[in-house]
């Protein structure tokens, strides 16, 4: 069963890329795609690829409500009893998972990158450490949840046309919610729009300090271009939102993409790893950043970037 | 209530166990789980701006857990609590999933000294097994959201901005008692300094609470932990600095991606 995420009245493409694997996995094991769909039933138009969609209808299921998604989440899978639940990893597999794991009894394995079942088994890869070390995981029993990095699987190239077989769900429990939406606040418009950059300079973690960001902005204003970063530099409020490149932030697929301390973690990766050219400094080795740059460097940014901005400058 | 971790360094280079089964420790760095830096500070926050009381949480298993606990308590918090598993009593910090673990010690203390708001990292970096708050909260029964940037409280209840992908969020209430997940706090971490922490070091005051949880559900088998095989690796390029600048420049003149 895949839990279908939608935003804004859009089934993501991460909803696609989990039902790809689910139809893989169910057609080895003789079995069903269901997909479930909590909120705007309409919205199973976009979901022709799946067996079976599981509709469950409610005002307050509308936009994403934690408290909402997990009662609902709960009733449909001690009802419909899938062998295994895939959510996306991003917000609502965040909140979800280890919940449902606990209420459901059923072992997570998260952040994953690989996923089958072997003789009844279902086994898992998991990315921990920022994706530099994988776990090879069992998830025994009768059912599993697993939630998914995106990109880790591939959406059907088409997407079958017409309307799939809906099943209503109704449930319970909707009217004793302890949380409720007060609004919904859309991305800023910003500053900057990095996706449309030709070239981007980027920083990460390696940067260590927020006064330290001079040395690379100086670079990218050499170049005349902007600046971008990875997730913990925004996180710590170094730079904002709008210049995040990664799965939560931004995609972008910049002519040139330097990536100065960052040690690409898959959700990093897959936000800039379609760049036509990608130069990676980074003091590490077998930073995994390495695994997709073209070229690559183990200088240290601190000696390697001030002497860019001298050659670039001159 | 904070419950926190202690996680390994990410700078550095991580060596896996001989027998491939989990993360060698040994030259290791530990450091507080980074989520769960803000986490705190978020509280803090809380506090500064209502006078809330802060209490860190932590497992005596983790690496320099004492370290991190009187770095919380030199920070601002009130008090810190060190919880000591009955059960696992000599089992090495690395074995292991442990989220559900740590659930369940976090949950029976958590049922014994009952916190309004419990507010923790949204997921630490070396857990394949789920997220604590998550599970932390099913396990006691209590609404919870994650990946929160921003908590203010609102008479009973938590005001928090629950953050999507593409910088999209939601502004939700929740009521008190809850259990909440950041990714960032609404300032950058702050700073302890060295002579604060060793203060609170010599004043002492860490509580130490001995759990007994009830047994773990679902656990996870690890097989094998390994590196990521690279499908292809970056040309490396040599020389001094100076010469890999250069040969950087020529890349990207030969683009014509350089002005003038």
């Amino acid at each position: 069963m895949v839990l279908a995420e939608h935003l804004g009245n859009q089934v993501s493409e991460a909803t696609y890329e989990l039902m790809g694997k689910a139809r893989e996995l169910a057609t080895a094991l003789g079995g069903l795609t269901e997909v479930l769909l909590l909120g705007p039933s309409e919205l199973a138009a976009q979901l022709s690829g799946a067996d079976i969609v599981v509709s469950v209808q409610d005002a307050v299921l509308d936009e994403y409500l934690p408290e909402a998604y997990e009662r609902v989440l709960s009733q449909v899978l001690a009802a419909r009893s899938p062998r295994l639940l895939l959510m996306s990893h991003a917000t609502i597999g965040l909140d979800l998972g280890a919940a449902l794991s606990v209420r459901w009894d059923a072992p997570l394995a998260s952040y994953v990158s690989a996923l089958e079942i072997e003789a009844g088994l279902v086994t898992a890869t998991a990315q921990i450490l920022g994706g530099k070390v994988l776990a090879d995981v069992e998830l025994p029993g009768e059912r599993a949840i697993v939630t998914v990095s995106g990109g880790a699987f591939t959406a059907a190239a088409v997407q079958p046309s017409g309307m799939p077989e809906v099943v209503s769900f109704e449930p319970t429990g909707l009217d004793s919610l302890r949380m409720s939406l007060r609004r919904v606040v859309e991305a800023d418009a910003g500053d900057v729009d990095i996706s449309s950059a030709e070239t981007l300079v980027s920083v990460g973690r390696g940067i260590e300090s927020q006064d330290n960001l001079e040395i690379v902005l100086d670079l990218a204003e050499a170049l005349g271009v902007p600046l971008s970063a990875s997730r913990p530099v925004v996180d710590a409020g170094w730079l904002p939102k709008t210049r995040q490149v990664g799965q939560s932030g931004v995609k972008v697929k910049p002519r040139a993409y330097l990536a100065f301390g960052i040690s690409g973690a898959p959700e990093h990766l897959e936000g800039m790893r379609d760049a036509e050219l990608i130069i990676a400094c980074n003091t590490d080795p077998g930073a995994p950043i390495f695994s997709v740059a073209h070229y690559g460097t183990t200088a240290d940014l601190f000696d390697l970037v001030p002497e860019l901005v001298d050659k670039v400058t001159r | 209530m904070v419950p926190m971790k202690a996680v390994p360094d990410l700078v550095e280079e991580i060596d896996l166990t001989a027998d491939e089964t989990g993360i060698d420790p040994e030259y290791l760095k530990f450091v507080l789980n980074e989520w769960d830096a803000q986490a705190l500070e978020e509280a803090l926050l809380i506090k500064d701006g209502s006078g809330a009381e802060v209490i860190a949480v932590g497992v005596s298993s983790d690496t320099d857990i004492d370290q991190i606990l009187y770095t919380a308590i030199a920070k601002g918090a009130d008090a810190a609590v060190k919880l000591v598993d009955s059960r696992l009593a000599g089992e090495p910090p690395t074995a292991g999933p442990r989220v559900a673990e740590r659930a369940a010690l976090v949950a029976s203390y958590l049922s014994e000294v009952p916190a309004d708001l419990v507010i923790t990292g949204v997921q630490a970096s070396d857990d394949p097994d789920g997220q604590l708050p998550s599970a932390l909260a099913a396990l006691l029964d209590l609404p919870h959201a994650s990946v929160v940037v921003s908590v203010e409280i609102d008479g009973g209840s938590v005001v928090v901005r629950q953050e999507f992908a593409g910088g999209r969020s939601h502004e939700l209430e929740v009521q008190l008692p809850a259990v909440i997940g950041v990714q960032s706090a609404r300032q950058p971490p702050r700073y302890a300094p060295i002579t604060r922490i060793r203060q609170a070091m010599q004043a002492g005051g860490l509580t130490e609470m001995a759990m007994s949880p009830a047994p773990v559900l679902s656990r996870l088998g690890v097989r094998r932990m390994h590196k990521p095989e690279s499908t292809g690796h970056a040309e490396m390029l040599t020389g001094n600095v100076g010469e890999v600048a250069d040969q950087i420049v020529a890349l990207l003149r030969s683009r014509g991606l350089l002005k003038g």
